[in-house]
């Protein structure tokens, strides 16, 4: 199923899951053709701001798409105050979407790092019943979804302070986990990890997939402002570098130069 | 009611048009909009040869608009001969293709290879404020300018519209100069060039440091110019600068614009394109306009 458009989504509910940290539930067209690792360009009602902002997919319910974000700006800040029964303007599905079919009957380490962690619930979600592992980074105790990648996958937990799960990163978390073999890497959060975790794969002989983020201006393509370099000449640009909102934001971590 | 405009021949069905840079070549607002409804398609600027583009960040939100420095990425122009003419040619609009350059070679080199193909007008961009080499440095100089055009003149077989700069001290000297040389219509204004510091992190948000600014804070700079551009030369002008609506439109077209470009719009807005062209309409319905050329200088 594919779907792209853009269309006027109705809040069914939000709540404060963690400091600054908001899960909100919007019904809006085409929210059932979504893929794990897609995002949606949603547009603050204020004029104050007019682009749209960048966020990634956590979940489908259903006809509604689940949004987990952090409040970073006014755009955000705008978000966290939409209550059961407003509207705000949804372009969806955008992006491409982690490759599930792949991941399959393999083993399948997830991870994700602070805000990066809301799109691999879907994707976990997605592999339920398969050997799926997800690793989840937090700066401290204050923990976020990650009692639901429980009913999906086995989950280990990192934090940069040490108070919950190792101390660390989720690499230093998977490199704790010295009996588990990972076929497939899926990923997204801050690009010093992704930058760890593209390393680490190739080092060990590991498929990655890593989400990246890039500030947007259009969202499907037209515009060049995402874009991301890559190892070889991309068929699109022509020259060695991918749109993010349109190629992405997941990419094979070997085809990305970050 | 009629809503033809004429620009150095080429007859367009309304005057909205596409700002160049912002719309692609139309095959990814196509899936929003229905390119036959519009205007002209103008083109992401093209060169000789591919370019990259500057480094990331290459776009910012601003207060009543946004910043961007691109660096005229693009992918050359055999590729847009290989695949977004062709797509173009499918759509009863007309084509505009965006040329630029880092040297008055590349432009011509440029504009030479696209002669033959299904193109209607050539827009120069000598006004690009995010690169380098090349773009503004013919933009900001009434000889600089006078110059490209005359050579660009010189070589194409398709009507030339120069599009001029608002960082500039006079832009009417600047299309006086393109007027001069030749130049079969003017189009203005580009972006703005401005800076966005973050004060969290005490750096510049653009990895390019400075960007060009568009959106509608920009529209009363951009419908001043084109009233002074009007005033000044006798050619044709396409206003552009943080169009939303139709009566935006309407405001560049009385100020002395023959056609409009969307731009920044699209971004907050796929639509924007065709509802500036239903706007335009509605005006001069509930205002008993027959004809939208009527209108065109009208203050």
């Amino acid at each position: 199923m594919f779907y792209r458009g853009i269309d006027e989504g109705k809040v069914i509910s939000q709540e404060e899951i963690s400091d600054g940290i908001f899960s909100l539930l919007i019904e809006n067209k085409g929210a059932e053709a979504a893929n794990p690792g897609q995002f949606a360009g949603i547009f603050p009602n204020s004029k104050d701001t007019l682009l749209m902002r960048p966020i990634s997919i956590c979940e489908t319910k259903d006809k509604a798409t689940r949004f987990v974000y952090r409040v970073a700006g006014k755009g955000t800040k705008e978000f966290s105050s939409l209550k059961e029964g407003d509207t705000v303007r949804v372009l969806a599905n955008l992006g491409n979407g982690f490759p599930i079919e792949e991941a399959e009957g393999k083993c399948v380490v997830l991870m994700g790092g602070g805000i990066g962690i809301p799109p691999m619930l879907g994707v976990a979600k997605a592999l339920k019943g398969n050997d799926v592992h997800s690793f989840l980074g937090y700066r401290n105790k204050d923990t976020f979804l990650s009692d639901e990648f429980m009913q999906y996958s086995k989950v280990y937990l990192a934090s940069e302070d040490g108070s919950i799960g190792v101390k660390g990163n989720v690499l230093d978390a998977l490199r704790a986990s010295i009996y588990l073999k990972p076929d497939i890497i899926m990923a997204c959060g801050p690009m010093p990890m992704l930058r760890a975790i593209k390393k680490y794969a190739e080092e060990n002989g590991i498929k990655a997939y890593i989400s990246l983020e890039e500030r947007m201006a259009c969202g499907i393509g037209a515009c060049l402002g995402c874009v991301c370099k890559t190892v070889k000449k991309d068929d699109h640009s022509n020259v060695n570098n991918r749109r993010i909102c349109t190629e992405g934001p997941v990419f094979d971590a070997e085809e990305v130069d970050i | 009611m009629n809503t033809k405009v004429t620009i150095a021949g080429v007859e367009f069905k309304n005057p909205v048009m596409t700002a160049s840079g912002t719309f692609g070549s139309g095959m990814e607002y196509s899936m929003f909009v229905d390119l036959n409804k519009l205007g002209a398609v103008v083109t992401k600027g093209v060169s000789n040869v591919p370019w990259e583009g500057n480094p990331t960040p290459r776009v910012a939100e601003v207060y009543g608009g946004m910043l961007n420095a691109i660096g005229l990425q693009n992918p050359g122009v055999d590729v847009m001969i290989e695949r977004d003419l062709p797509f173009l040619a499918k759509y009863d609009t007309k084509v505009i293709v965006n040329v630029c350059g880092k040297s008055v070679e590349d432009y011509i080199e440029t504009v030479e290879r696209l002669n033959d193909q299904n193109v209607d007008m050539f827009e120069i961009n000598v006004s690009c404020p995010n690169v380098k080499e090349g773009a503004i440095a013919f933009g900001q100089k009434a000889d600089a300018l006078f110059n490209i055009t005359d050579r660009i003149k010189k070589v194409s077989k398709k009507p030339i519209i120069m599009k001029l700069s608002p960082n500039v001290t006079d832009i009417t000297e600047m299309a006086k100069a393109a007027e001069a040389a030749g130049s079969d219509a003017i189009s203005l204004i580009n972006t703005i060039t401005g800076m966005k510091i973050d004060i969290e992190r005490r750096r510049f948000i653009l990895a390019n440091k400075t960007g060009g600014m568009s959106g509608p804070a920009v529209k009363p700079v951009a419908v001043r110019m084109v009233y002074q551009c009007a005033q000044a030369v006798k050619i044709p002008i396409i206003g552009m600068g943080g169009i939303m609506t139709g009566e935006d439109a309407i405001e560049f077209m009385m100020a002395g614009a023959t056609a409009v470009a969307v731009g920044a719009a699209n971004f907050m807005n796929p639509y924007a394109t065709v509802e500036v062209k239903e706007g335009i309409e509605k005006y001069m319905m509930t205002h008993n306009i027959s004809d939208i050329n009527e209108i065109i200088g009208c203050v």
